[in-house]
């Protein structure tokens, strides 16, 4: 069945002409990923519409300025959990399998570590202010939840992968959806760094 | 029967095989798992076909009530209601599903392509379309349907001023449509980056095309802005939060502004794929390419950038810094430019071109006429000082409906009775289409012509009645009756395209020597659309001997397969395998609806046991196939 079409796409031509073909799925997913960063690029633009259209004092009731032990030690943990994703896909693209379950095992004890913070960060907020309590204590738990959820969904999407790879669906040429759940991590694990600028940094300025 | 094989197969061989693997069983079950992009492309159609007839009646309701001054066939409630569902169906439940149905039937079609790049997305994207529909007009039977107007303005929306459930019915129903929207538009973007036919170059792509990827773009980064403002005034209205609240800190016109950062990029994303239609029925009625093709495709990717930095001047007059004010302005006068090109275009395309009068040239003719009368009011708003006089009042109903009717819905229906035979495969009566097209176009201009008028006497919109002697009398009843006769005119169209589908003469192969590819096809298209996949030579293949002539000698492209070439010049990289019909994207999409139900309702453990089906309906579809041994061996 392989005929013209098939040798024309494979001939040496065809295979140095251009760098390594992007697949539907790798679009698709850079797609995803632009209109998700446009959500939170709304997001964090309300955030300071709110502020500078309100002005001082800010934030507008009692809430006092957020403490930046806690959030500077979520960013150490989720910042470099990148990294092993990273590590385990170049390792299944040599067929290492091993080196695929390991780092994503270690993303998601990281990203596990950075969502049980969270929770705390939330225990202790929370007798300081809820998001009822004025507007910045909604937008603070409105932009961190949801960031929070896209974690919460980025977990889940490694462990199905870490899952599917213990089956053995993975080989050094068919792993696209390693390389697809890793865009979605690398992006829910930068967009933290302008929630962390946005929400905590800020208000310091 | 040349085929270049090692196991030689005669053609016929190889195109009966294909029929075979490609076949559709004739089964309930086949009918809600079908992927095929022509079947959901039309399902997208009449769905969108059946909510625009009902957001018609409730304008025919509007214009009842408003035929005389003191009109009591509406209650003031009852009318709120009314309005809001005519707006909020016309522009999200009827311009952009309409449009991406002509989308997805046709554009895997023009690009030579088997279906588009993500089958089973599209076929979730269709139903979670429809079920967001359902709600929002379920709604309006129950009687909880959204008051607050199209644009739903805070604080007006908001507690304690809005209570029930429908502003509740609003949020929500908009944020589940999204889903299907940015669906959709990644679909676009990745079909047409992927799936060209080999030798479809960038510069070679149809206009239509161009036009439903520039949309699909501005839906990528406009639609998140109205989605979160959505989700911020449900969390308002719900769980008391303060975004929307002045008094603890929030901001009123932060709904304006996030809901226009939407609002006008969306005018575009409706006209925009309209006016690509526009461009691909010219060449078959004007024998000839539209003229100056570089600058349309450049135009619609200015149109779409430009679009959106021009939301202020629909916020003329709150009170904003005049600075902005003439920024957005120069902004809004600007956008003209590259609109005028366009219109220039397709006029000295017909200049240059041997015109065919039919069915469809005389929707687009009226289509050009009705859209620069929009566009010249377009303009005069863009004049800060000129809107300040006529803001809200129905100058403003006038104008979009000159844009949005005339720019969307006269291409649309050209649109339909052009693509009718790759759609049905059947013909529509040229004379009925001709009725239908005088009607049509008479009572447009008859029912919002007068709406100039009666807003320059100050009428201003919305308002469920009106007392007499202010001078609007004439010029309302007028409307009223125009309206009618618009209703005469697009019954019309229903008509003749049931009439077609149920006995009307069977299309020929390229009734109207068409030049992009959907024409190349048999008429209608078979589910695989093309045995082998077309080779482009330049800008219209179907008037192209060597493009045609390879169609029915080139080698046959055997399986559920599609062939990736490269994003700028479309050369052939590697073939993949195309999903088969599933029932999965159904279910991915009723587990979503009950999420929604269940935040509706404020059930949330129905939202959460949604939320989980969700995940679990999901994780089944993505599982990854089991590697074949001798894959697993080579790794």
């Amino acid at each position: 069945m392989t005929g013209k079409l098939f040798t024309e796409s494979t001939a040496p031509e065809a295979l140095a002409a251009e760098p390594a073909p992007r697949s539907t799925g790798w679009w698709g997913m850079v797609g995803f990923v632009t209109t998700e960063a446009a959500l939170f690029a709304v997001l964090l633009g309300t955030f300071f519409y709110l502020r500078f259209q309100h002005g001082e004092p800010w934030p507008p009731r009692e809430i006092e300025r957020p403490q930046l032990t806690v959030p500077l030690i979520m960013t150490a943990v989720l910042l470099p959990s990148s990294l092993p994703v990273v590590w385990a896909e170049r390792g299944i693209r040599r067929g290492q399998r091993w080196r695929l379950r390991l780092g994503l095992a270690a993303t998601i004890v990281m990203g596990l570590t950075f969502l049980s913070l969270q929770v705390m960060e939330y225990q202790t907020k929370l007798r300081e202010f809820t998001f009822t309590t004025d507007v910045f204590g909604s937008l603070f738990y409105a932009i961190t939840g949801f960031h929070g959820l896209h974690v919460a969904v980025g977990l889940l999407i490694l462990s199905w992968v870490l899952a599917a790879s213990l089956r053995g669906s993975f080989s050094s040429h068919k792993h696209e959806r390693v390389s697809l759940a890793a865009i979605y991590w690398h992006f829910v694990d930068l967009v933290w760094v302008a929630i962390l600028f946005t929400v905590y940094l800020s208000q310091h300025l | 029967m040349t085929t270049t094989s090692a196991q030689a197969v005669p053609r016929a061989v190889a195109v009966a095989r294909l029929e075979e693997q490609w076949r559709e069983q004739r089964s309930l079950r086949s009918w809600f798992a079908t992927v095929d992009h022509k079947r959901i492309g039309r399902r997208y159609l009449v769905t969108a076909g059946a909510f625009f007839g009902l957001a018609g009646i409730d304008a025919l309701l509007l214009r009842t009530q408003l035929a005389r001054a003191g009109g009591d066939v509406l209650s003031p409630d009852q009318y709120n209601q009314l309005f809001t569902m005519h707006g909020t169906a016309m522009i999200f439940l009827f311009a952009t599903p309409m449009l991406f149905g002509f989308g997805n039937a046709l554009v895997p079609l023009m690009l030579g392509a088997r279906d588009m790049a993500f089958p089973r997305l599209n076929a979730f994207g269709y139903w979670v379309f429809l079920f967001a529909g359902l709600i929002m007009f379920s709604s309006q039977f129950l009687g909880v349907a959204p008051n607050g107007g199209w644009f739903a303005y805070v604080p007006l929306t908001d507690l304690p001023y809005s209570l029930g459930r429908n502003l509740d019915v609003y949020t929500l129903g908009l944020i589940f449509l999204g889903v299907s929207t940015t669906a959709g538009a990644i679909n676009f973007i990745v079909t047409s980056i992927k799936l060209r036919a080999p030798g479809m170059s960038l510069n070679r792509a149809p206009l239509f095309v161009w036009a439903i990827v520039a949309t699909s773009f501005m839906v990528l980064f406009a639609l998140p802005a109205l989605n979160a403002a959505n989700a911020l005034l449900f969390l308002d209205r719900r769980f008391g939060t303060h975004f929307f609240q002045p008094d603890a800190g929030g901001n009123t016109l932060l709904w304006q502004h996030l809901f226009w950062i939407f609002g006008h990029p969306d005018v575009y994303i409706i006209v925009l794929p309209a006016l690509g239609i526009v461009s691909a029925i010219l060449p078959a009625f004007c024998r000839r390419g539209v003229a100056a093709y570089p600058l349309v495709v450049l135009a619609t990717i200015t149109i779409a950038i430009i679009s959106f930095g021009v939301w202020v001047h629909h916020m003329f007059a709150t009170g904003l810094p005049s600075l902005s004010l003439s920024f957005f302005s120069a902004a809004s006068v600007l956008i003209t430019i590259p609109s005028g090109i366009q219109v220039f275009a397709w006029v000295a395309t017909m200049l240059f071109g041997r015109i065919v009068v039919r069915v469809p040239l005389l929707f687009v003719v009226g289509f050009i006429v009705t859209f620069v009368m929009g566009g010249v009011t377009g303009v005069m708003f863009g004049i800060t000082a000129f809107d300040m006089q006529i803001t809200d009042s129905y100058f403003v109903v006038a104008h979009f409906h000159y844009v949005l009717f005339g720019g969307a819905v006269f291409p649309i229906i050209g649109g339909l009775y052009y693509w009718l035979p790759v759609l049905t495969g059947k013909m529509a009566s040229e004379v009925l289409g001709r009725w239908a097209f005088g009607l049509v176009f008479g009572g447009f201009h008859l029912t919002f012509f007068p709406m100039h008028l009666s807003g320059l006497l100050g009428m201003p919109r919305r308002v469920y009645t009106y007392p007499t002697g202010l001078g609007w009398d004439p010029w309302n009843l007028l409307s009223t009756i125009g309206s009618y006769v618009l209703a005469v005119g697009l019954l019309l169209v229903v008509l003749s395209v049931v009439l077609a589908v149920a006995r009307g003469p069977r299309a020929a192969v390229d009734p109207w020597g068409g030049d992009t590819l959907e024409w190349a096809a048999t008429t209608p298209p078979r589910p695989y659309n093309f045995a082998s996949i077309p080779q482009v030579f330049g800008l219209h293949p179907a008037w192209d001997r060597r493009t045609l002539s390879r169609l029915e000698t080139d080698e046959v492209l055997p399986g559920h397969q599609a062939l990736l070439t490269s994003e700028l010049d479309a050369r052939p990289q590697r073939l993949v395998s195309m999903p088969e019909a599933s029932l999965r994207p159904l279910l991915a999409a009723l587990a979503l609806l009950v999420v929604v139900l269940g935040l509706l309702w404020a059930v949330y453990w129905l939202a959460i046991a949604g939320v989980v089906a969700t995940i679990v309906v999901v994780v089944g579809w993505l599982w990854p196939p089991q590697l074949t041994r001798a894959e697993a061996e080579a790794a």
